[in-house]
């Protein structure tokens, strides 16, 4: 499992490298999007993958080792949303910048290349 | 005191010339009488120290200290701020900003009485450079005027350059004494010139020293300083502020001369200056610009006594410097009358004053006469002591043959400036000059009447104060000396003689051969223009700066992330654990084959969103929407209940997003479809970026991989899982740590997500489409389609989406439980504010998508502004809740409540601290949503189109 995953956040991670670096504003969306993910993964990885042991403490008196890393969890939920807040203002700002130099390319301006 | 009085006077208002004059008096009367009051104490031959903690444990104390050469240079500045204070009040005109002037002109009292009493070196740099502030605004002081702003850059730059070297120079001294405190360095003079470190800390303060005093070859910046009002210029740049340099050198004598050093520089930048300004003064035509020279050329006459270096020359420099005080200022204020009354400067239209003015003339002539060192004046007797200084100097005869030349130049434009006030009165001045009024006179009457009495009885007026001084520099090396007018016929006396004589003839000559008037270059030297080298240096540094800027960097974002992350590949290549190893073996031993298959899906729609990308964004978006479902799918796998909801429910809310942004976006077709050939350097690129991409994606998995098989450590987290029940009480312990242990962080969150949906907002309200995405789209425009003819009310109504908008407003309600539900269980199970107003705001979006913003907004009234407003108080009145019980900001509590009907419900303050965080999410996330929904309505409204216009108006009704 562990190599699956390892994997799976290695090709997301590459793609969206691969996209954040192409010169148009929707590419660059994607691209940030698909890190996002990566590295939601990587955090949350962090406390190690356990199956159905949700940190979810029935009784006060437990044994910490028997359930899942709660503090990766909180840190990516935060992530999760800070990342939603981002998208949002990146895709305005994606939106102004078109309307206001006429072109989808992240330098506002088509390349002379 | 004086900083005080700027700030009050900053605050006056603009006509208060009166009330500001008083002001700026009454506090240089303070500081007089204070002055004087010390004198006694000062004239017993003690240092009057104060001192108070500023950084102890840095050796830096805020010390002030006071024995007879500050005593002295106090006495002048106050007496100097009075007069100028007193003559500034008739020569500002009602129009000028009044309170700025005397603002900058108390702040720069202030400074100056730091430097002149600082009893530490540090802090005596720190109000040098105050001063040189203070400089850099009375300059600019008509900002107007593009000569006032370029001279106060000049001299800001010059004087502050000089002055970073000063600190440099001080940091040096201090680390050589080991204090700053100024009794120590003074003491240690040997072991200062015997240090190794002697000469580049000397260089460093001549050079701060320099500056200030306009030395050869920064004297450049002065001449240009005279675009200040005339006050100015008398008040610091020719008595008080250039003298700080003389000062320095004067304070520090003791330690750092005597070396052949200290006598080469300092003599030698002396005598450059003295005799190239004294020349240069010949030929200005401007008035201002005459005294500006010769100011310079007797700031370096000082300097050539300092450089001296003999106990006789220091009583030469001390004196020489009060008295050029005295007749500079008087002159320079002079000068502001002729300039106020008459209008012109110009010493080629100006003639006859003395019989317009005669009262003035006749103070001018005196004190030019001073300047020009006549026998009775003060300027004669400093000159005698200095000429008889040069025939002692051990290093040859030229120094003698120096101080003649000096001697002649400067009778000559002493007698230039004379010149106005005689022959027939001009006729085409721009004014009928008159003598101006009475007080504005007085201060140049008091100091012309100094440099009689100093002149005529210097052992019973100045004596006393100057031994002050003198003794408490030199000390015990304080030499015999006699202040008299007549010392019998020796070798000074002729040498005074001979270079007035030779003056006179000098002028005559140049007067009636050389037609001095109509000479616009100075002969010869003209070329040494310091003026001219440091514009042309800063035009080099401009232009030096920019082709740096293009070479080295660009405004383009890709190579900028090229570079970022290739950096990043480096470093983590570089720290690369080298222990990890891959074990095939152990890697697939407990392969879950349905979760291979699974991230098999995600890897593929990964790749196919990066594929895809360009050409069909829809595509892109659906398969990167598959990854996000997977992504889910894992959290939840992985024992992340609350992780999964809420990524499912960002994913839809972005998907919707991007889906409303897409419209905005050009057109884009792929290259096969316009048929053309994809360039070989764009597949360069590409490969480049690919394996960047590549190497990425490979670092990534192989950190990922170590990470996962390195055995736990011990972490906080089992803290919280033993805690989260007890003292958090709730048992969901991610919604416990985001609630309770970290709230403070949360708080910051749902702050973000507020400004990030509110500059949305203000961004799209100004939103501009590009123009050929202004029409309606083709898929629109189809007339077939009988939806086209439609509004989407009437869609969803009776047209196609009739089914889907019975069902999705059937399960409205049901989605607004959820919701609620979501957020009653988060403390406890899986669920939470977040996702809570993440559902509550899909619900409010699906019907918005269903029959169209016009529709839903007509019936229901939403104001994401008070939601987000509501959170926010919600989440600072929880927090600060606690303080009321005596608890830190954002403690929480729980109590049980018993309801009738529901029961014993469960109520922590951290659930209110959650019902904000909901509201702030509901209200955001709307906000966002429907800032972008609207777009659409305004599209329509085309510029120029009164029918789309009229169309839009009647949708809206």
């Amino acid at each position: 499992m562990e190599a699956v995953l390892a994997i799976s956040i290695g090709v997301l991670f590459g793609s969206g490298v691969w996209l954040v670096l192409r010169p148009r504003t929707f590419q660059v969306i994607t691209g940030l999007l698909l890190l996002s993910y990566a590295v939601n993964l990587f955090i949350f990885l962090m406390g190690h993958a356990k199956l159905n042991q949700a940190p979810i403490t029935p009784t006060a008196d437990i044994d910490p080792a028997q359930f899942a890393d709660p503090i990766p969890q909180a840190l990516v939920l935060t992530a999760i949303v800070i990342g939603f807040a981002s998208t949002g203002l990146y895709l305005v700002v994606m939106l102004a910048s078109r309307g206001l130099t006429g072109t989808d390319h992240v330098d506002g301006r088509e390349s002379s290349t | 005191m004086p900083f005080v009085g700027s700030f009050i006077a900053a605050f006056m208002p603009e006509d208060a010339r009166n009330r500001e004059a008083w002001l700026a008096s009454f506090i240089a009367v303070c500081g007089l009488v204070v002055t004087l009051w010390l004198y006694p104490l000062v004239a017993s031959g003690e240092v009057i120290r104060y001192r108070l903690e500023w950084m102890p444990e840095m050796g830096l104390y805020f010390s002030l200290r006071m024995d007879g050469l500050a005593w002295l240079f106090m006495a002048l500045l106050e007496v100097i701020t009075l007069l100028v204070v007193l003559y500034a009040r008739y020569y500002m005109s009602p129009k000028d900003p009044v309170p700025r002037f005397f603002s900058f002109l108390l702040a720069f009292k202030g400074s100056m009485v730091g430097v002149l009493l600082s009893g530490n070196l540090i802090q005596m740099v720190l109000f040098w450079e105050l001063t040189s502030l203070a400089s850099f605004l009375l300059i600019s002081y008509w900002h107007h005027r593009a000569d006032a702003r370029r001279g106060a850059r000049m001299s800001l730059t010059v004087t502050a350059t000089g002055g970073l070297c000063l600190l440099t120079g001080v940091l040096m001294l201090g680390h050589i004494v080991g204090s700053y405190e100024l009794d120590d360095v003074l003491a240690v003079g040997d072991l200062v010139r015997a240090h190794p470190w002697y000469v580049p800390t000397f260089i460093l303060i001549a050079l701060g020293a320099m500056t200030k005093s306009a030395q050869f070859p920064f004297h450049f910046w002065l001449p240009h300083a005279m675009a200040a009002p005339t006050p100015v210029s008398s008040y610091l740049h020719s008595a008080t502020m250039v003298k700080a340099g003389i000062f320095l050198l004067i304070r520090l004598w003791p330690i750092l001369s005597g070396t052949s050093e200290w006598t080469w520089v300092v003599a030698g930048a002396g005598i450059c200056t003295m005799l190239l300004a004294s020349f240069f003064a010949i030929f200005q035509h401007d008035l201002k610009g005459l005294l500006a020279y010769s100011t310079i050329s007797h700031l370096g006459l000082i300097t050539v006594l300092l450089g001296i270096g003999s106990p006789l020359a220091m009583v030469a420099a001390i004196f020489h410097t009060l008295n050029h005080a005295t007749f500079k200022a008087s002159l320079f204020m002079a000068v502001g009358i002729i300039d106020h009354e008459s209008g012109t400067r110009d010493m080629r239209q100006l003639r006859g004053l003395l019989h317009m003015m005669p009262y003035t003339s006749t103070l001018a002539i005196i004190a030019s006469a001073a300047m020009a060192g006549v026998p009775l004046l003060n300027g004669f007797l400093s000159k005698e002591m200095f000429f008889s200084e040069t025939l002692h100097w051990g290093y040859g005869k030229w120094m003698s043959v120096a101080a003649i030349v000096y001697g002649i130049f400067s009778v000559a434009y002493s007698l230039r400036f004379i010149y106005v006030f005689f022959g027939k009165p001009a006729q085409d001045l721009p004014s009928q000059p008159h003598e101006p009024p009475r007080w504005m006179r007085f201060p140049v009457e008091f100091l012309v009447l100094c440099c009689l009495i100093v002149g005529i009885i210097p052992g019973l007026s100045i004596g006393p104060m100057l031994h002050l001084a003198v003794e408490s520099v030199l000390g015990t090396q304080t030499p015999h000396y006699s202040l008299a007018v007549w010392h019998g016929f020796n070798t000074p006396l002729m040498m005074s003689i001979g270079a007035l004589a030779l003056g006179v003839v000098f002028y005559t000559v140049l007067r009636l051969f050389a037609n001095l008037t109509h000479i616009d270059k100075v002969p010869v030297f003209h070329r040494f223009s310091g003026a001219q080298a440091y514009e042309s240096f800063f035009l080099w540094l401009t232009v030096g700066a920019g082709r740096v800027e293009t070479w080295l960097s660009t405004r383009r974002i890709q190579p900028q992330i090229l570079v970022i992350l290739s950096v990043a590949i480096i470093s983590a290549a570089v720290a690369w654990p080298k222990e990890v190893k891959f074990d095939f073996a152990l890697a697939t031993k407990d392969l879950d084959p349905w979760f291979a298959l699974l991230w098999l899906i995600g890897c593929t729609c990964a790749v196919g969103a990066a594929w895809q990308a360009k050409y069909h964004r829809l595509r892109a978006l659906i398969l990167l929407g598959g990854t996000g479902v997977i992504t889910c799918i894992t959290f939840l796998m992985l024992s992340a209940p609350d992780l999964a909801l809420t990524q499912l429910m960002v994913e839809t809310v972005t998907a919707i997003l991007i889906l409303l942004g897409l419209r905005w976006l050009p057109a884009r077709l792929s290259p096969k479809e316009l048929n053309i050939e994809v360039p070989l350097t764009v597949w360069g690129r590409r490969s480049r970026d690919f394996s960047l991409a590549f190497i990425a994606g490979l670092g990534m998995a192989g950190l990922s991989y170590w990470v996962m098989i390195t055995p736990k450590h011990e972490t906080i987290s089992d803290f919280f899982m033993l805690r989260a029940l007890t003292e958090g009480g709730g048992s969901n312990v991610v919604n416990v740590l985001l609630v309770d242990f970290r709230g403070f962080d949360t708080m910051g969150e749902i702050c973000v997500l507020t400004i990030v949906s509110l500059t949305v907002y203000a961004l799209l309200r100004r939103f501009r489409p590009a123009p050929e995405s202004m029409p309606l789209p083709a898929q629109q425009n189809n007339l077939a389609d009988p939806a086209i003819r439609q509004t989407p009310q009437q869609q969803a109504s009776v047209g196609y989406l009739m089914v889907p908008g019975v069902y999705l407003r059937l399960i409205s309600p049901v989605i607004v439980l959820i919701a609620a539900y979501l957020f009653m269980r988060g403390h406890n199970m899986p669920g939470g504010g977040f996702v809570a107003g993440l559902t509550l705001a899909i619900a409010i979006i699906l019907q918005y998508m269903l029959a169209g913003t016009t529709w839903i907004e007509a019936r229901l009234i939403l104001r994401p502004g008070r939601w987000l407003a509501f959170g926010l108080s919600v989440v600072l009145a929880t927090g600060a809740g606690a303080w009321l019980f005596g608890y830190p900001f954002l403690t929480s509590h729980t109590t049980h409540l018993t309801l009738p009907l529901l029961g014993e419900i469960h109520v922590p303050s951290a659930f209110f601290f959650d019902l904000g965080v909901f509201a702030v999410v509901v209200g955001s996330t709307i906000l966002i949503l429907v800032a972008l929904a609207h777009q659409a309505l305004r599209s329509h409204r085309q510029p120029g189109s009164t029918q789309s216009d009229y169309q839009t108006l009647k949708e809206l009704n």
